[in-house]
C-alpha cells in the first residue's frame, strides 16, 4: 500500500480533502493534471472577483459625483486588468502548492485512470513529466470537477474568436462593442456585468422564464431591474435555435413565444450550465454508476465501489466550491472513522454582479412547495443609515421562516456587498435558530447587517425601520 | 495499572458532573473507600472502589462538567490493582470495580440546579417543549452530540413521551460488545445504521422490558357473532363509503371494557397510580424503520362508524409519517394485531407509562367442546400484558372477561 488515500482533482474540494485528510494523519497524495486549486482558483471564483473588483470599481468613477467628488479623463486598461487577474491566480495557485507541502501531501502531477483492485481502485497516472505510476491505496477520492455545458448542435461551440466560454471572457483582448450571454445564472450574469461596465453592449438570452432561476422570484425580479437600469437588455424564456457567422461577428436567432428573433453581436458567451468530468477515468470499467454526467454517491460521497469515493461538482449540483470543500473534508473524516456531521447545512449561493445577490435554504415558493406555512420578512436597504450613507439604497433582504416551528428555513439579498452577510443567515441556520434568536441577537449599527435583523422582525410585524 | 471510569448513575444518564474528588494522587484506595462524588441534575451519588491500588493520576479536574459515561476519570497503579476496571456490573458481583452508593444522606447539589448545560439547537429545544419531550432524555446527533431538531423529531415519533430518568441509581446495562468481538466478520454482514427512531424504539422498549414487571393473561374469545354483526354494520354502512374492521370492534370493545374495568386503564408514575378518566386507545402501526402508536382519543364516547373513520386515517398518515405529535404521544392503552399475519397468540411489551397492552391473535375456525358436543367456532386469542405494579392479576382477568363478554355479544357495545 503507497498511501491511505489518494485524491484526483486538486481543486477545492480536493485539496481541501487532502489537507483535512493529512490533518487525521492519514498518508495522502493527490494528483492533478492541469494547475493546483482547479477551475475555482485558476480560472472560475478568484480570477472573476479579481475582474469584477476593476468593474465595480471603474462603475464607483462613473458616479463619483454622488460622493461630491470629481475625476476628469477616466478610463481602463484591459491589459492590466487582465493582468491583475492572472496575477491573483497565480499567487493562490503558490498559495495551494504551499498548503501540500506543508501538509506533506504528496502531489503528482498527471492524468488519472483507475483500474479495478483491492481494498480500493488502483490509481494509474500517466505523468506529466513522462512515464507513469501507479499508485495503490485504502480509499480514492475522485474530486476532478465538472466543466462547461456548450450547445455545439446549435453553434455554440466557443472558438475562442467570437464564440467564448467562461474560459475565454475571463482573459479578453478587447471588450467586445456587443456581446450576448447564453445563460443567465451566476456565471452569466457576472460576466454581463463585467463587460456592460466597461462598456459592452450586453443582452442576456435565458431558456427559463426569468433570471437567476434558482434564485427567489422576487430578487430574479430585482435583478432583472436593477440590470436594466445598467443597460444590459434581456431576453428570457428565450431558447436558442441557431448561431450563425456573419462578416464581423455572430448572428444568434432566439425563439420566445413562439417568435423567432435573430440577434446580432460581435461575440456570444456560453454559460448554460456544467458537466461533471467523468470521462478517461476508467469508470465504466469499474462499474461507477454515472448519472447525468455526475456520480452518483450516498451522503458520505461513497460510491458503492469498494474504497471508492466521489465529491464535489463531480458529484451533482449544487455547483459551488464551498460545497466541493465540506464535501471534501466530510468524506475524508468518513473515511477516518470519524463521525462528521453537518452535511445536512444549508449551502448559501453568491451571485458577485453589480448589485450582489446571495441566498441560503429554501425561495419563498419552495417552501410553500413543502407544504410549509410561511411567514415572510422583507427590508428594503433604502431604509438602512449606513446604506443610505454608502449610496448603496438598491436592493433589499427577504427572509422565509417555517411559521410552525419559527425556524428559519431560507434568506434572500440583493444589493452592496450582501455576499459578505449571507453567513450570518447561513450559520443562524445551521445552529437551528428560530425567529426568538435571530430578535435576540444584536447586529451592531451602523451596518448595513441591521437589515438583516429587520427582515426576520418584518416576517413576525416586528420591523423598528419600515 | 488501570482506568476507573465514569459510571452510570442511571439508565439513561449519558454525563454528569465529577463534583468532588474524595481520594488524591498517590492515596492509597481499599476496596469500599469513597473514592469521588459524581452528579447529575437528579441527585449526587457517591462513588466506592472495589479492589485495591494507588491513585497515579486523577484525569478529570473537580468540578468539570458533562463528564461523559465511560471515559476514564482516575488511574489506579500499583501491584494491587485490579485487573478489570469497566462500569458494567457483571454476573458475578465480587468482580464488579466500582460500585455506587447514594450518598447517604443524598448531598444537595454543590452546583446550582439548572446549571448543567444541555447541548441542544434552539430550534431543537422549542419542538421538544412543544411536544413535552425531556430533552435529558434524548441522544442528539449534532456536533459534540448536540441535541438537534431530527433527534427530537426522531423521539416524537418513537411510541410514547420520553422519559424522564429515574431518580433510582440503577446499574447501567453492559456496553455491547462490537460485531467483531461476537466473532462476525465484516464481510458477513450488511451493517444498517441506527436511526433516530430505532435508537427510540430499542431505548424504550428495553427500558420496558427491563424496568416493568410484565406479565401476560390469554383468554381465546369467539368471535362469529362479531363476525356477523360486522356484516350487518358493514351493510349498513356502505351507503356513507365506511368499512369497519374487527379490529376497530376490538378498540370499541377494548375501550368500554375499560370503562367497566377502569383500574386496568392506569399508569404508575412515582407520584401514584394515574387511573384515566378516557380511554384513549394506542394503536400499533407499522412503519418503514421502526413503528408508531397513533392515539383514538375518548375511544368509549365514540361511534363505530367514527372509530373506522379515524383508524384509517391514523394509520394511513402514521405510514407517510404525517402524524402531529398529539396524535402519537400519551394514550392509556394499546392495542397491538398481527392477527393479519396469522399470529396465533404472542405477547407484547408495555408502552410506558401505560398500564398495559392488549395482543390480538388471528381469527381461525377451532373445533370447541360446548354441551359435550364439539362444534366448531371462530375464535381469536387475546394476550393481556400487564404492568404488576398498578394492574394485579385479578384486575386483569376482570378485564378481559368484561372484553370478552363485549365481543361475544357485540349487541351489548349500544348499551
Amino acid at each position: 500500500m503507497d498511501f491511505d488515500l489518494v485524491v484526483v482533482g486538486a481543486g477545492p474540494g480536493g485539496y481541501v480533502a487532502a489537507i483535512r485528510a493529512a490533518q487525521l494523519g492519514l498518508k495522502t497524495a493527490i494528483v492533478e493534471r492541469d494547475k493546483l486549486g482547479g477551475v475555482c482558483l485558476n480560472w472560475g471564483c478568484i480570477p472573476t472577483k479579481a475582474l469584477l473588483k476593476s468593474a465595480e470599481t471603474f462603475e464607483t468613477l462613473g458616479h463619483l459625483e454622488d460622493y461630491g467628488l470629481r475625476a476628469e479623463k477616466v478610463s481602463f486598461d484591459l491589459g492590466a486588468v487582465v493582468a491583475r487577474s492572472r496575477k491573483v491566480a497565480g499567487q493562490l495557485n503558490a498559495g495551494v502548492a504551499f498548503l501540500m507541502k506543508k501538509n506533506k501531501v504528496t502531489v503528482i502531477e498527471g492524468e488519472a485512470r483507475l483500474e479495478p483492485g483491492t481494498p480500493a481502485p488502483v490509481v494509474r497516472v500517466a505523468l506529466k513529466a513522462g512515464g507513469e505510476q501507479v499508485l495503490k491505496a485504502a480509499n480514492v477520492i475522485l474530486a476532478t470537477g465538472a466543466r462547461a455545458r456548450i450547445l455545439p448542435d446549435v453553434g455554440l461551440a466557443p472558438d475562442g474568436e467570437r464564440v467564448w466560454s467562461y474560459r475565454e471572457a475571463m482573459v479578453p483582448d478587447r471588450v467586445p462593442t456587443s456581446l450576448l450571454v447564453v445563460g443567465s445564472g451566476a456565471i452569466g450574469i457576472e460576466f454581463a456585468s463585467f463587460y456592460r461596465a466597461l462598456g459592452s453592449e450586453v443582452t442576456v438570452i435565458e431558456a427559463l422564464p426569468r433570471i437567476l432561476p434558482v434564485e427567489d422570484e422576487e430578487v430574479s425580479a430585482a435583478a432583472q431591474k436593477a440590470f436594466e437600469a445598467r443597460g444590459i437588455t434581456f431576453r428570457t424564456g428565450a431558447s436558442v435555435r441557431r448561431l450563425a457567422r456573419s462578416g464581423k461577428g455572430i448572428e444568434l436567432t432566439v425563439e420566445a413565444g413562439g417568435a423567432p428573433e435573430t440577434l446580432k453581436a460581435g461575440v456570444a458567451i456560453v454559460a448554460v450550465g456544467i458537466v461533471g468530468n467523468v470521462e478517461g477515468l476508467g469508470l465504466e470499467a469499474l462499474g461507477v454508476k454515472v448519472e447525468r454526467t455526475h456520480v452518483v454517491t450516498d451522503s458520505h460521497g461513497a460510491t458503492g465501489i469498494p474504497g471508492l469515493w466521489a465529491i464535489g461538482d463531480l458529484a451533482g449540483p449544487p455547483w459551488l466550491a464551498h460545497k466541493a470543500s465540506h464535501e471534501g473534508v466530510h468524506c475524508v473524516e468518513h473515511i477516518a472513522g470519524q463521525k462528521p456531521s453537518g452535511l445536512t447545512a444549508p449551502i448559501p449561493g453568491c451571485t458577485y454582479a453589480s448589485p450582489q445577490i446571495a441566498s441560503v435554504g429554501l425561495t419563498e415558493a419552495q417552501a410553500k412547495a413543502q407544504g410549509l406555512a410561511v411567514k415572510v420578512g422583507r427590508f428594503p436597504l433604502r431604509a438602512n443609515g449606513k446604506a443610505i450613507a454608502a449610496g448603496h439604497t438598491e436592493g433589499f433582504i427577504k427572509t422565509v421562516f417555517d411559521a410552525a416551528t419559527g425556524a428559519l428555513v431560507g434568506a434572500h439579498m440583493i444589493g452592496a456587498d450582501v455576499t459578505e452577510m449571507i453567513q450570518g443567515y447561513a450559520l443562524a441556520m445551521t445552529l437551528e435558530a428560530t425567529e426568538a434568536d435571530l430578535f435576540a441577537t444584536v447586529f451592531p449599527h451602523p451596518t448595513i447587517s441591521e437589515g438583516m435583523h429587520e427582515a426576520a422582525l418584518d416576517a413576525f410585524g416586528r420591523a423598528i425601520h419600515t | 495499572m488501570t482506568d476507573i471510569l465514569m459510571p452510570a448513575l442511571s439508565p439513561t444518564m449519558e454525563e454528569g458532573i465529577l463534583a468532588k474528588w474524595l481520594v488524591k494522587v498517590g492515596d492509597s484506595v481499599r476496596s469500599g473507600d469513597l473514592i469521588a462524588e459524581i452528579e447529575t441534575d437528579k441527585a449526587t451519588m457517591e462513588v466506592e472502589a472495589v479492589d485495591e491500588g494507588v491513585v497515579e493520576a486523577l484525569l478529570v479536574a473537580e468540578g468539570t462538567e458533562g463528564v461523559k459515561v465511560n471515559t476514564p476519570i482516575a488511574r489506579l497503579s500499583g501491584e494491587n490493582s485490579p485487573v478489570v476496571t469497566a462500569p458494567a456490573p457483571s454476573p458475578v458481583p465480587a468482580s464488579v470495580p466500582v460500585v455506587i452508593a447514594p450518598a447517604s444522606p443524598v448531598k444537595k447539589a454543590i452546583i446550582p440546579e439548572g446549571s448543567q448545560r444541555i447541548l441542544a439547537s434552539p430550534l431543537a429545544r422549542r419542538l421538544a417543549a412543544e411536544r413535552g419531550l425531556d430533552l435529558t432524555a434524548l441522544t442528539g446527533s449534532g456536533p459534540h452530540g448536540r441535541i438537534i431538531r431530527v433527534d427530537v423529531e426522531a423521539a416524537a415519533m418513537a411510541p410514547g413521551p420520553a422519559k424522564v430518568a429515574s431518580p433510582s441509581p440503577v446499574p447501567a446495562p453492559a456496553p455491547a460488545a462490537s460485531l467483531a468481538q461476537l466473532g462476525y466478520t465484516e464481510d458477513s454482514y450488511t451493517l444498517v445504521p441506527l436511526d433516530g427512531m430505532r435508537r427510540t424504539v430499542a431505548r424504550r422498549l428495553t427500558e420496558s422490558a427491563r424496568d416493568i414487571p410484565h406479565f401476560p393473561l390469554t383468554i381465546d374469545v369467539e368471535i362469529d357473532a362479531l363476525l356477523a354483526a360486522r356484516s350487518r354494520i358493514n351493510s349498513l354502512l356502505e351507503p356513507r363509503g365506511v368499512k369497519v374492521s374487527v379490529n376497530d370492534l376490538v378498540i370499541k370493545a377494548a375501550a368500554l371494557a375499560l370503562k367497566q374495568v377502569p383500574e386496568a386503564n392506569a399508569s404508575f408514575t412515582p407520584e401514584g397510580i394515574a387511573l384515566h378518566r378516557h380511554a384513549d386507545i394506542s394503536m400499533a402501526v407499522a412503519v418503514d424503520g421502526g413503528l408508531i402508536t397513533p392515539i383514538i382519543r375518548k375511544a368509549e364516547q365514540k361511534g363505530l362508524a367514527e372509530i373506522a373513520l379515524e383508524a384509517k386515517d391514523l394509520a394511513e398518515r402514521a405510514r407517510n409519517r404525517k402524524l402531529k405529535p398529539e396524535e402519537f404521544q400519551g394514550g392509556t392503552f394499546s392495542i397491538s394485531n398481527l392477527g393479519m399475519f396469522g399470529i396465533r397468540q404472542f405477547g407484547s411489551i408495555i408502552n410506558p407509562p401505560q398500564g398495559a397492552i392488549l395482543s390480538v391473535g388471528a381469527g381461525e375456525a377451532r373445533a370447541v367442546v360446548r354441551d359435550g358436543q364439539v362444534i366448531i367456532r371462530t375464535l381469536m386469542t387475546v394476550t393481556l400484558t400487564c404492568d404488576h405494579r398498578v394492574i394485579d392479576g385479578a384486575i386483569g382477568a376482570r378485564w378481559l372477561a368484561a372484553f370478552r363478554a363485549l365481543i361475544e355479544e357485540p349487541v351489548t357495545m349500544i348499551v
